[in-house]
C-alpha cells in the first residue's frame, strides 16, 4: 500500500476512535445527570416519609397548632405530586419553609423539645435536609459538567449529532430565599 | 470559588508532572542496568520488577484491612455516631460515590484517614478525639477531605508511587553492587572509568530522587484533597478551622507508624522538625492559607 492510502486509513481510524471516546464520555455525563436527579428524589421521599411521624409527635404536645400541621401536610402532598424540575424545586422549598415554621412553633413547648422521640426525629430530618442539599449540589455539578461538554469543541460536534440539549439547574426559588415569617396564632 | 477550581487544576497538573519525572528516572535506571549488565540487565530488571509488584499487590488488596487493624479501628455505631454516619453519607452523595465504611479510632488526637483501592472498597476512620474536639462544620471539612482522597484515587496513586520507589531502590542496589564489584564480564570495553563513576553516582542518587518525588507527590495530593474537599462542602473555612485546631492540639496519635503516616489528614508525627522536602504533608499554615484564599 502506498503511503497516502495508509495515511488516509490512519486519519479515518483516529477520527472514528475519537468519535467513540467523545460519544461514550457524553453518555457517561448524561446518565450521571439522570442518576443525580433521581438521587434528589430518593432524599426528598425519605424526608416526606419522616414527616407524618414528626407531625404526630408534635401534635401529641401541641394540639392547638392546627394551621401549622395543615400547611405541612399540604406542602408534602404538593411535593409528592410535582413532576418537572421546576415544580419539584418549588414544592421542595415550600415544604422546607413549612417545616421551619413547625420547628419554630415547637420551641414553645419545652416538654416536646425534651422528648427523645422528637430529638431523634429532628436529627434524622436535619440529616435528610443535608442530604437533599448535597444531592442537589451533585445534580448541579453534573449538569454543569454536561452543559460545558456539549458546548465545547470538539464534543459539541458529537452532541449536535445526538441533538443533546443543555439541562436545567435545580435552583432556589424566591419563596425559599425570602425570610420565613413565623406566625403564632 | 474560581480560586478553588484553579487550585484543583494546578495540583492535578503538578501531580502529572511528578509522575512523569518518576517514569523518566525509572527509564534511566532501567536503561543503565540494561546497558551495563548486558545479559544480566534483563534479569535484574525483572527481579526488581517482580519483587516490587508482589509487595504492591499485597498492599493493594489487603492494605485497607491491615491499616484498619493496625490503627485498632472499630466500626462506627448506628446510634452513638449518628451524625458522623450522616455526614459520610451526605458527602458521598455530593461526591457521587458509594458510601465508604466508617470506622472510629479510640485516641485523643484529632485525626482521620481514608483507605481502599477504589471507591467501592473504601473506608474512612475518624478518631474519638476528632469527634469530641471538632464542631460539626469542622468535622464536615475533615470528612470532605478524606472523601476527596477516595474520589481522586489517591490511595491507588500512593501505592503506585511506593511500587516505583521500591523498584528503583532494588534496581539501583543491584546496579551499585554490580559496578562496584566488577560489573559486566561480557565486555571489557564498556566506556571505561568515567561511565562507572556516573553509574555509581546515579545508583546512589536515583533512590533518593524517587523518594523525594514520592513525598512531593504526596504533598500535592494533600493540597488537591483540601481543594476538592472544599468543593464538596462548599465551605473551605470548615476544614481551615479544623486544621487550626489540629495545629494547636498537642496530642500525638498513638497508633501511627511510618507506613501509615501518609494516609492521615495531618502528619501524626508532631515532634519531627523535618525539612519541608522530607514531609508527606504540606505545612499546616500553608494549607490553612490556601483554604482561606478560596
Amino acid at each position: 500500500m502506498d503511503p497516502i492510502t495508509i495515511g488516509i486509513i490512519v486519519i479515518v481510524l483516529v477520527i472514528v476512535i475519537a468519535f467513540i471516546l467523545i460519544y461514550n464520555g457524553l453518555i457517561t455525563m448524561k446518565t450521571r445527570v439522570d442518576n443525580a436527579w433521581s438521587q434528589i428524589d430518593v432524599q426528598l421521599k425519605r424526608r416526606a416519609d419522616l414527616i407524618p411521624n414528626l407531625v404526630e409527635t408534635v401534635k401529641g404536645y401541641a394540639k392547638h397548632e392546627k394551621g401549622v400541621f395543615e400547611n405541612v401536610s399540604k406542602a408534602r402532598s404538593a411535593l409528592l405530586g410535582a413532576k418537572t424540575v421546576a415544580e419539584k424545586g418549588e414544592a421542595a422549598n415550600k415544604l422546607t419553609a413549612t417545616l421551619k415554621t413547625l420547628f419554630a412553633v415547637a420551641e414553645n413547648y419545652p416538654q416536646l423539645r425534651a422528648s427523645e422521640n422528637f430529638k431523634q426525629l429532628q436529627e434524622e430530618l436535619s440529616g435528610t435536609e443535608s442530604k437533599i442539599a448535597y444531592a442537589r449540589q451533585f445534580y448541579n455539578d453534573s449538569v454543569m459538567e454536561f452543559n460545558q461538554a456539549i458546548q465545547q469543541i470538539p464534543t459539541n460536534i458529537v452532541a449536535g449529532i445526538l441533538a443533546y440539549k443543555q439541562r436545567e439547574y435545580f435552583q432556589a426559588t424566591e419563596a425559599e430565599k425570602a425570610v420565613v415569617k413565623v406566625k403564632f396564632d | 470559588m474560581t480560586e478553588l477550581y484553579n487550585q484543583i487544576s494546578s495540583n492535578k497538573w503538578k501531580s502529572y508532572a511528578i509522575v512523569l519525572f518518576f517514569f523518566l528516572v525509572i527509564a534511566a535506571v532501567v536503561w543503565f542496568a540494561g546497558y551495563y549488565f548486558a545479559g544480566f540487565g534483563g534479569f535484574s530488571v525483572a527481579f526488581a520488577g517482580v519483587l516490587a509488584i508482589v509487595t504492591a499487590l499485597g498492599g493493594y488488596y489487603w492494605g485497607d484491612k491491615v491499616v484498619l487493624s493496625m490503627s485498632r479501628a472499630r466500626p462506627a455505631d448506628e446510634n452513638e455516631h449518628k451524625y458522623l454516619l450522616n455526614t459520610v453519607e451526605g458527602l458521598s452523595i455530593a461526591a457521587g460515590l458509594p458510601a465508604p465504611k466508617t470506622y472510629v479510632i479510640e485516641d485523643e488526637a484529632i485525626n482521620a484517614f481514608a483507605t481502599g483501592r477504589n471507591p467501592k472498597n473504601s473506608s474512612i476512620a475518624v478518631t474519638t478525639g476528632a469527634l469530641k474536639k471538632l464542631n460539626r462544620v469542622e468535622l464536615e471539612g475533615v470528612i470532605g477531605h478524606e472523601m476527596s482522597h477516595i474520589k481522586n484515587y489517591d490511595i491507588r496513586l500512593a501505592t503506585l508511587a511506593v511500587v516505583m520507589v521500591g523498584f528503583v531502590a532494588i534496581l539501583s542496589d543491584l546496579l551499585f553492587r554490580g559496578m562496584l564489584f566488577g560489573g559486566s564480564r561480557r565486555d571489557e570495553d564498556r566506556g571505561g572509568g568515567a561511565l562507572v563513576i556516573i553509574g555509581i553516582l546515579f545508583a546512589i542518587l536515583a533512590p533518593i530522587a524517587v523518594k523525594l518525588l514520592q513525598l512531593a507527590l504526596s504533598r500535592k495530593r494533600e493540597y488537591l484533597a483540601d481543594a476538592t474537599g472544599a468543593l464538596l462542602t462548599r465551605h473551605p473555612a470548615g476544614l481551615a478551622s479544623a486544621l487550626e485546631k489540629i495545629g494547636k492540639d498537642s496530642n500525638q496519635l498513638k497508633t501511627a507508624s511510618e507506613a501509615t503516616a501518609t494516609l492521615y489528614i495531618a502528619n501524626p508525627f508532631k515532634n519531627v522538625s523535618a525539612a519541608r522536602l522530607l514531609s508527606t504533608h504540606p505545612p499546616l499554615e500553608d494549607r490553612i492559607a490556601q483554604l482561606r484564599k478560596m
